[in-house]
């Protein structure tokens, strides 16, 4: 991994919300790729660079607890909107806070630790002074030092994101006895393909030894 | 307004006497708990709820200091404000549905949303509500609060002397009394971690004043929401990191492992039942170069 970057994250709750369970949230048993790159994009991140994660490991049993909360409820409906502009006012568009109340439980992860392994290509938009090398250093430091662009989270921002980077040599911690036994997580989001109007992509996650393996963006395993 | 230049971490703690912090919903109301260690929890909304809360009375509506999430406020007609005040005019065919298509446009009106409303500029808003002023991400983000120890919720039952439908009172040949119930909590002391930062800050404008202003909010936000169910809560300690660049100079974590709460008893057998029972300290020695303490009150 000449290229690659180890980073090591964990914090006491996660919610890797499934799409298909979203009102509701109910989290996916372990990272996905999409949050482990917005957990790197957090640390260090420039329109030259495109993380693409190829590993992740996870090292703690997965264990879920329930939350529920007030949330504001949902949207205006467009007709309704237009219904408005038409007329000119926005009476009858009110949205009370208190009176739009939904209470909502999360299915959530506790007590979570990965570490993700991932390396970066150069887009279009690099410039000439845009190496990897440099984009590299840069990364390593911010992560070795505990800087970051704004604190990563586990999924959502209330659920912040320790990390650490594990340097050249150090092994991966030893994940969890629970996790020997290979798992099939089923078919887990692997990120959003803002360039095709945000379509969802996924591919079958299997988990052994606590070690899923990411598949390459483009290949043939992601579906959308 | 300047946005702030450094990155902050805070430990804040606060404790809650003969009263419930935050119920929740899924046990009819019972203070929150953390099913596998029966610490106490309070939600991160719950803080902010109570900062938005003191804002607004604090500032009464200044100019800039308007509170997006009100409790009774009517989201749109704040956001067709922003529209009307750029004097945008809406898309004929989709109106106010989406961002207008002109970029800087778009922009435009985000950032009309970040001068005139704290909370905006402070934890960020999803203004995709119908009438459209774009997604904001704010610099200020707060986690879970815990209690340092298990908690024993208690439920203690109260009775009305009057009674609320007149079928009542005939069930009971004119005794008219009610029972109902409060849970309550006798001592605990709450530990919440929070996280500033300045590159967010840079895109909302959240300036040094506004930092001042959340700060005192974490101070005061107790004395102004008082209720029957609250008892008594109070701000015990807020403990400020800041470091001295805008990207930090320290991991977080090993920040906050340098504030212990410990029992000021260390073989004590009763349990806390006030403040004076916790001793809390700052490990000096453990934090890194770069970064300051700072402690509020």
């Amino acid at each position: 991994m000449a290229f690659g970057v180890r980073l090591q994250v964990w914090g006491d709750r996660a919610c890797f919300t499934r799409p298909e369970m979203k009102v509701e949230r109910v989290s996916y048993d372990a990272l996905t790729p999409s949050a482990a790159r917005g957990i790197l994009e957090a640390i260090h991140w420039k329109p030259a660079i495109r993380w693409a994660v190829d590993r992740i490991h996870v090292l703690k049993p997965i264990r879920f607890e329930s939350i529920r909360r007030n949330e504001v409820g949902g949207k205006l409906s467009p007709a309704s909107v237009a219904k408005a502009v038409k007329a000119g006012t926005t009476n009858g568009l009110a949205n009370f806070v208190d009176e739009d109340r939904q209470q909502r439980a999360a299915t959530v992860l506790r007590d979570v630790a990965y570490v993700i392994e991932a390396h970066f290509e150069l887009t279009a938009k690099a410039g000439p002074d845009d190496s990897v090398g440099k984009h590299l250093d840069i990364f390593n430091r911010r992560a070795r030092k505990g800087q970051c662009f704004q604190m990563p989270c586990m999924g959502v921002r209330e659920f912040p994101a320790n990390f650490k980077l594990l340097e050249d040599g150090e092994a991966v911690p030893e994940p969890d006895a629970s996790l020997r036994a290979e798992r099939d997580l089923g078919w887990m989001l692997h990120d959003i393909d803002f360039a095709r109007s945000m379509t969802p992509r996924f591919f079958r996650a299997r988990m052994a030894g606590g070690v899923i393996e990411v598949p390459p963006w483009q290949s043939e395993e992601v579906k959308a | 307004m300047t946005a702030i230049a450094h990155r902050y971490e805070f430990v804040y703690l606060f404790d809650v006497t003969n009263g419930n912090p935050n119920g929740d919903p899924d046990a009819g109301n019972l203070p929150r708990l953390d099913p596998e260690t029966n610490r106490g929890l309070v939600t991160d909304v719950c803080l902010k709820r109570k900062i938005r809360n003191f804002v607004s009375l604090a500032k009464e509506d200044a100019e800039g200091y308007a509170i997006y999430m009100q409790e009774k406020a009517v989201l749109n007609n704040q956001h067709e404000k922003a529209w009307k005040a750029l004097d945008i005019a809406p898309d004929a065919k989709d109106g106010y549905k989406k961002l207008p298509k002109d970029e800087a446009k778009a922009r435009e009106l985000t950032a009309w949303m970040c001068r005139n409303f704290f909370d905006v500029r402070t934890f960020g808003a999803v203004m995709t509500t119908g009438v459209n002023t774009g997604q904001v991400r704010g610099p200020i983000q707060i986690a879970f609060a815990s209690s340092i120890d298990p908690v024993v919720p208690l439920e203690v039952s109260i009775t009305r002397m009057a009674v609320t439908t007149q079928k009542e009172a005939e069930d009971q040949s004119g005794d008219n009394r009610t029972m109902g119930r409060k849970h309550i909590i006798p001592y605990g002391l709450y530990r919440a971690h929070g996280f500033v930062s300045a590159k967010l800050a840079e895109r909302t404008g959240f300036s040094d004043e506004d930092l001042a202003l959340f700060w005192q909010a974490l101070g005061n936000m107790f004395e102004h929401d008082r209720s029957a169910a609250r008892g008594e809560m109070a701000a015990r300690k807020l403990i400020v990191f800041q470091h001295d660049s805008a990207m930090g100079n320290a991991p977080a974590h090993v920040l906050f492992d340098a504030v212990s709460v410990q029992p000021a008893q260390p073989d004590g057998e009763a349990p806390a039942r006030s403040f004076a029972d916790y001793r809390v300290t700052v490990d000096k020695a453990a934090i890194p170069a770069g970064v300051t303490v700072h402690e509020h009150f």
